[in-house]
């Protein structure tokens, strides 16, 4: 069997991506997926050859006919999303559920697909990776995070991979929800700031309500301690274990710009002695 | 930036994961919880035709030879299995997603909403926060990150958009696609860089070819980050900081000429 890791945090901004990047470069025999499908950076890092591209069609939007529309004003009345002003649809606001065209006695409205995003399978320097790209201001993308793990698991079956690691995405919603459903083993990175732990609490809800095994490791650490011990000690009560402490460095911005993952551009560096040691921890919970 | 202008109004519509009450300690004076309807299904009533399932765009709706099942957290509240029922077998009823919170910190009026923990859609409660919209104050929104239906909702109608951003690689990657999302709604927008020192100079020739004007910068510095650790708005602690951020609001006017 496949295990799968996905990598969340909450809070955006944590260093989620710079540490799936260095892990892609720590492991064999794994396929790496970008699961934030609308706002992916892991490509910056891995930067993959896309072998294969995929069109994403979940959502639907009205379109009005302007010369059949009697102007009676039904599916203004009952559009639950407010998307039909003056017998305007606004596009934006329209959640393509299909109550106006159906409430329309002229049929002057239709339903027409839109390509909501694109998913990729690509290969890396360090193996195959499963991402995708979700259009501006798109809805549904728990669906495309749902097609990138599908397309992952495809993957680690025809090529023998062990493992699948998830970068996920910020937040605690449906692209999470998806990013995180029946995974082996959720790893939520935090920093040691207020927020960051407020943020923490409510991943780490959202791992438990999904009855999904969690660790935790403290991202830069050091730039506040009395807060990284906080974060210990709720862990530690909660049962949860710290799988490891990365201290701040501005090395990992170095990387980045270099287009590197910190484990490629300084391997002795304290950062990614701190990731190897993580991530060996966190094997050990697999 | 709320603490720095005066008649503000403060709307947290991160609600997967909302910060700024951590920041600005406000005392709450109101806790509403926000629904959703969801279809229940009249097992007396129901022929199991199967239209509502089929007509439902989110599959929220299955129905077997003898049985139908609800999955109320995929539903979309948009009414039309009800509609379309010939038997009226349809009801809707209403469930919790969250709760918003009204208070004041500072003489800063915040609003924020809080989604409940396993609840997947956003949406319905960001718009519930900013129902609390008061016209006559200057409303600043905390938006969501990324750039999909949750960060459209927090923007749809807003005046004019501030974006942070970081100068790194992934900085100028999820600040291009931010910049799309934005002009496909046609708001105006300018951008505030953080951490100013760290990473490189794309970010800023890349406002400069889009003509996206720099409204602010913040350096990096360790003082702000000890802070924000520490739940701190650092232009409490640094109040030379407050003028700067009224600026970006004359800024901002100037160009918009409202």
């Amino acid at each position: 069997m496949v295990k799968q890791i996905t990598v969340l945090s909450g809070k955006g901004g944590t260093g989620k991506t710079s540490l799936v990047g260095s892990l892609a470069a720590l492991t064999k025999k794994t396929v790496m997926t970008d699961c934030d499908v609308d706002a992916p950076d892991l490509h910056l890092l891995l930067k993959p050859e896309i072998l294969q591209t995929q069109e994403f069609k979940a959502s639907r939007v009205a379109v009005m006919d302007e010369e059949k529309c009697i102007q009676c004003g039904k599916c203004e009345e009952l559009c639950r999303f407010n998307a039909i002003e003056k017998l305007v649809i606004d596009p934006i606001l329209c959640e393509g559920c299909g109550v106006c065209a159906y409430v329309c006695p002229v049929e002057a409205i239709e339903l027409r697909e839109r390509v909501s995003g694109y998913a990729f399978i690509s290969r890396t320097k360090y193996g195959p990776m499963s991402h995708a790209r979700l259009n501006p201001g798109e809805e549904n993308s728990g669906k495309l995070v749902s097609l990138v793990r599908q397309n992952a698991k495809k993957i680690a079956e025809t090529e023998n991979c062990e493992l699948i690691i998830n970068d996920g995405p910020p937040g605690i919603g449906c692209p999470v929800i998806a990013a995180v459903g029946g995974v082996d083993i959720g790893l939520i990175v935090v920093e040691p700031s207020l927020s960051g732990i407020h943020d923490m609490e409510r991943a780490l809800g959202l791992l438990i309500h999904f009855k999904i095994p969690s660790l935790v490791c403290v991202n830069k650490y050091d730039i506040n301690e009395e807060n990284t011990d906080r974060i210990v000690e709720f862990c530690r009560s909660n049962s949860v274990e710290v799988v490891g402490k990365i201290p701040f460095d501005t090395l990992v911005t170095e990387a980045m710009v270099a287009g590197k993952s910190i484990v490629d551009y300084s391997p002795k560096s304290r950062v990614s002695e701190a990731i190897a040691e993580l991530w060996k921890r966190t094997l050990e919970n697999i | 930036m709320a603490l720095s202008l005066e008649n503000v109004q403060l709307l947290d519509c991160d609600v997967e994961e909302p910060n700024s009450h951590i920041l600005l300690q406000p005392r709450i004076h109101e806790t509403k919880p926000v629904y959703t309807k969801f279809p229940v299904i009249s097992e007396e009533l129901c022929d199991y035709c199967g239209k509502c399932s089929k007509f439902c765009a989110y599959n929220a709706l299955f129905v077997a030879p003898k049985t139908v099942m609800v999955f109320p957290e995929l539903c979309h509240s948009c009414g039309g299995c009800a509609l379309v029922c010939p038997k009226n077998a349809i009801t809707e009823k209403e469930r919790q997603i969250g709760v918003i919170k009204n208070g004041e910190a500072k003489g800063v009026e915040i609003v924020y909403g809080e989604l409940n923990v396993g609840e997947a859609m956003a949406v319905p409660l960001i718009r519930e926060v900013k129902k609390q919209m008061k016209n006559n104050k200057t409303v600043v929104i905390d938006a969501p990150p990324g750039t999909a239906c949750s960060l459209v909702a927090s923007v749809h109608n807003s005046d004019y958009c501030i974006l942070v951003a970081e100068p790194t690689p992934f900085g100028l990657h999820d600040l291009k696609i931010t910049v799309q999302v934005l002009k496909d709604l046609g708001i105006p927008m300018g951008v505030v860089i953080n951490r100013a020192g760290i990473g490189d100079r794309k970010v800023y020739e890349y406002c400069k070819k889009e003509k996206i004007p720099l409204l602010l910068e913040i350096p990096f510095s360790k003082q702000i980050a000890e802070l924000y650790s520490r739940g701190i708005p650092f232009a409490v602690e640094m109040p030379e900081w407050k003028k700067k951020f009224q600026k970006i609001l004359d800024k901002i006017e100037r160009r918009r000429e409202w």
